[in-house]
């Protein structure tokens, strides 16, 4: 454990938001990170770091896969974990979030991992407790550990962040993964570009300082990155594009585009990914596709963060 | 009662487009001629370096009697009207139940009349529980006492009903008051659409979504040749139309809240829910058009939309918090230190008229005027005065004020409700 950076230095007890955090910040978590990950190649999984913290994912909108990254990080950490869902919390009885909130604290909660469909619901949360608060994803808003993991992916295979061309694709009016990425991204130096239907990606974004297009075939040859979102196409959907069918054909990343992107962009996807819409099924298996390697890298981020806000909520 | 001498104020009337250094007298709770022959008895009230205006009349309120009194009740809001500088209120009828019927209009009267220290005007819905699809009884609430309609907190989606009921409202002389909101365009917005809701992924209310109500409005109201008030307008484009068919001759008038000329939505970058109103906060440039549009005479009227909630129904979540904010106590000092001291767009006799003769006008109220024999219903005013806004201090039930810690110039520092002091600074 004498690789790891110190979370003395670290001074913020929540992360709510990629926004609010700093270049340096941003780095110092990714470094973090990297140390963690070593620690996964190891036979000894386990390091002792957070041994009596107990952590409570409380997960007020569904989610499996972000929940069981920060069960396994929390596990890896040695802290205790408690699942509460939004079925099982007294939300579901009239109790507000605050008060729920108040009560895991109240049972010496020192952080609680919230996932929630109101944009803001975490930084409320943080504004209002002692624990740490992890945004594992609200609203529309942000899903910072997700921008984390996908820019140490990045680093990781690409050796660096500046100067990158990274293209994000799909459903960006409703994505906070995209907000998240947007934020990271441009702090980092990297160039983005929004693809996907006016509908959902309107131009308003640009005031956030990315480009945007509709024609995903002009950038392909200029990207290093694409990475896809989850398209829906359900009830509250319906109005914003006419089938899943148009869509692929407008923006899916088919073989045949796959082939005008440079040799070594990387393709990602948060997942889950809807295998022949937003992507070609062999192309979600090939060689460029890191989707797995994020996964597992989301572990080690989701360590690191819990690592160094842990810390900082003690010291501080 | 003894008579009262207002000594040496600045008189403001616009009902008389008076604005002079006189003494105002009131003798039996209405004004009366000064030049009576004085008795050292009278009560003498200094009144060098005040301005001395007819009672202001707040068009917009939420007094959430009867049914949800925790927020505020007729006699506490009426309270916070006072220490406004208000003496008549125009009450909506979105309470629980909801002023649809004639009962609730007496019981609402009977009870300002036993507990509120300003004059309490109430509006009586449109619709059978401001649903928006049959008409209210509203000859019977006419009867009751209502003094205009409206469905406000929600707005009636069917032309054809709205047209039925302005043509209805005409037989009885009613303005009708429109909360102007498309249902299909704003869905479940909370905040302005624009950059600020993109930023934050909080789902987007687009100033088109008032706009083409207002546009709708217009037209009803040229159809129909009947008068329609627009509340509480948001958009700049809002401005433009309105103007545009009262260049027309159309019968149609819009007021606009201090909130909306205050703030923009840059505010809920920190998704504090006492920035959530509806309509919501918008751009500076929206801003821009409504001052304008204030100070060229197409906006005539000055309201709060008081809308108190509990500390702990605003402590939630941005999206799932209530409505609305208090306004009666902070209104009078944010319109005078935003339109007449720090944009100059209009001057004090103009802010006072938008404040009293034009509301009193619109519905038809005996009120807003000083004329000789007119209910004593005065507002002392100090233009200049520099204070604090104080949410603790306020008489408001709730607390649900983004305004805490502004400091303004421009207070009301007595009030007085036919002939008494019922607030003084």
């Amino acid at each position: 454990m004498n690789d790891l950076p110190l979370p003395e230095s670290w001074t913020h007890k929540d992360l709510v938001s990629i926004e609010s955090l700093t270049v340096a910040e941003i780095n110092f978590i990714l470094d973090t990170a990297s140390a963690f990950k070593q620690v996964g190649t190891r036979e000894i999984k386990k390091v002792p770091a957070l041994r009596g913290k107990t952590l409570v994912n409380f997960f007020v909108e569904p989610s499996t896969r972000t929940r069981i990254s920060f069960e396994l990080a929390a596990f890896r950490l040695s802290a205790d974990v408690v699942n509460v869902s939004a079925s099982t919390s007294s939300l579901t009885k009239g109790e507000t979030l605050k008060d729920t909130a108040k009560n895991l604290e109240a049972l010496h909660a020192d952080i609680i991992v919230l996932r929630h469909s109101s944009a803001g619901a975490s930084k409320f949360l943080a504004d209002r407790l002692e624990s740490s608060v992890i945004n594992a994803g609200d609203g529309a808003h942000e899903h910072p550990t997700q921008a984390l993991l996908d820019t140490f992916t990045i680093r990781e295979k690409l050796g660096r962040i500046e100067g990158l061309h990274v293209a994000i694709i799909g459903d960006i009016l409703f994505s906070r993964v995209a907000r998240s990425n947007i934020h990271a991204l441009l702090k980092l130096g990297a160039k983005v570009t929004l693809v996907g239907p006016s509908t959902l990606v309107p131009r308003t974004f640009e005031a956030m300082g990315v480009t945007v297009t509709h024609d995903l075939d002009s950038i392909l040859p200029d990207v290093d990155v694409l990475n896809l979102l989850r398209i829906q196409h359900e009830r509250q959907r319906k109005e914003y594009f006419p089938s899943l069918g148009e869509y692929t054909s407008l923006f899916g990343l088919t073989k045949k585009r796959a082939e005008q992107l440079k040799p070594g962009a990387l393709i990602m996807h948060p997942g889950p990914i809807n295998r022949g819409v937003e992507i070609d099924s062999d192309i979600a298996d090939s060689s460029r596709s890191v989707i797995l390697d994020q996964v597992t890298n989301g572990l080690a981020v989701r360590m690191a963060v819990l690592y160094l806000c842990a810390g900082a909520s003690r010291t501080s | 009662m003894k008579p009262t001498l207002l000594r040496n104020g600045r008189v403001i009337d616009p009902s008389n487009h008076r604005d002079e250094i006189a003494d105002i007298l009131i003798i039996d709770g209405r004004i009366a001629d000064p030049a009576t022959t004085r008795d050292p008895q009278w009560e003498e009230i200094d009144a060098r370096g005040l301005i001395v205006a007819p009672g202001l009349i707040d068009l917009h309120v939420h007094f959430r009697e009867p049914g949800q009194s925790a927020k505020e009740t007729i006699a506490s809001g009426a309270r916070a009207a006072a220490a406004g500088g208000f003496t008549s209120v125009v009450c909506m009828p979105n309470t629980s139940p909801s002023v649809d019927n004639p009962s609730v209009v007496t019981w609402i009267l009977e009870k300002a009349k036993a507990e509120a220290c300003v004059n309490i005007f109430p509006t009586g819905a449109i619709t059978k529980g401001i649903a928006g699809e049959e008409l209210a009884p509203i000859g019977s609430m006419h009867k009751a006492g209502i003094v205009a309609l409206t469905d406000d907190g929600r707005c009636i989606q069917n032309h054809e009903i709205m047209r039925r009921a302005l043509e209805y409202a005409r037989m009885f002389g009613l303005t009708v008051m429109d909360h102007c909101q498309d249902y299909n365009l704003v869905g479940k917005g909370v905040m302005n659409e624009g950059i600020v809701s993109t930023a934050l992924g909080l789902p987007g209310w687009p100033s088109a979504g008032e706009e083409i109500i207002v546009q709708r409005n217009a037209l009803l109201a040229e159809l129909c040749d009947t008068p329609i008030h627009c509340q509480h307008l948001s958009a700049g484009g809002s401005v433009a139309i309105l103007r545009e068919a009262r260049a027309r001759g159309i019968k149609i008038s819009g007021e606009i809240c201090p909130h909306h000329i205050a703030l923009t939505d840059e505010s809920i970058r920190t998704f504090d829910t006492n920035f959530k109103m509806n309509p919501p906060l918008r751009t500076q440039r929206d801003i821009d058009l409504l001052i304008e549009g204030v100070a060229d005479g197409t906006i005539t009227v000055l309201a709060s939309d008081h809308a108190p909630h509990c500390s702990y129904e605003k402590e939630v979540e941005f999206d799932l918090a209530p409505f609305g904010i208090l306004g009666l106590e902070t209104e009078l000092g944010l319109f005078i230190d935003i339109l007449v001291h720090k944009k100059k767009a209009i001057d004090l006799p103009r802010l006072i008229a938008m404040f009293t003769i034009e509301p009193a006008r619109l519905l038809g109220l005996d009120r807003g005027t000083l004329n000789l024999g007119a209910p004593a219903d005065i507002t002392l005013i100090d233009p200049g005065l520099e204070w604090t806004v104080d949410k603790n201090a306020s008489a408001s039930r709730s607390r649900n004020t983004p305004f805490h810690g502004w400091e303004l110039k421009g207070r009301a520092v007595r009030t007085i409700v036919a002939g008494q002091t019922v607030w003084a600074l």
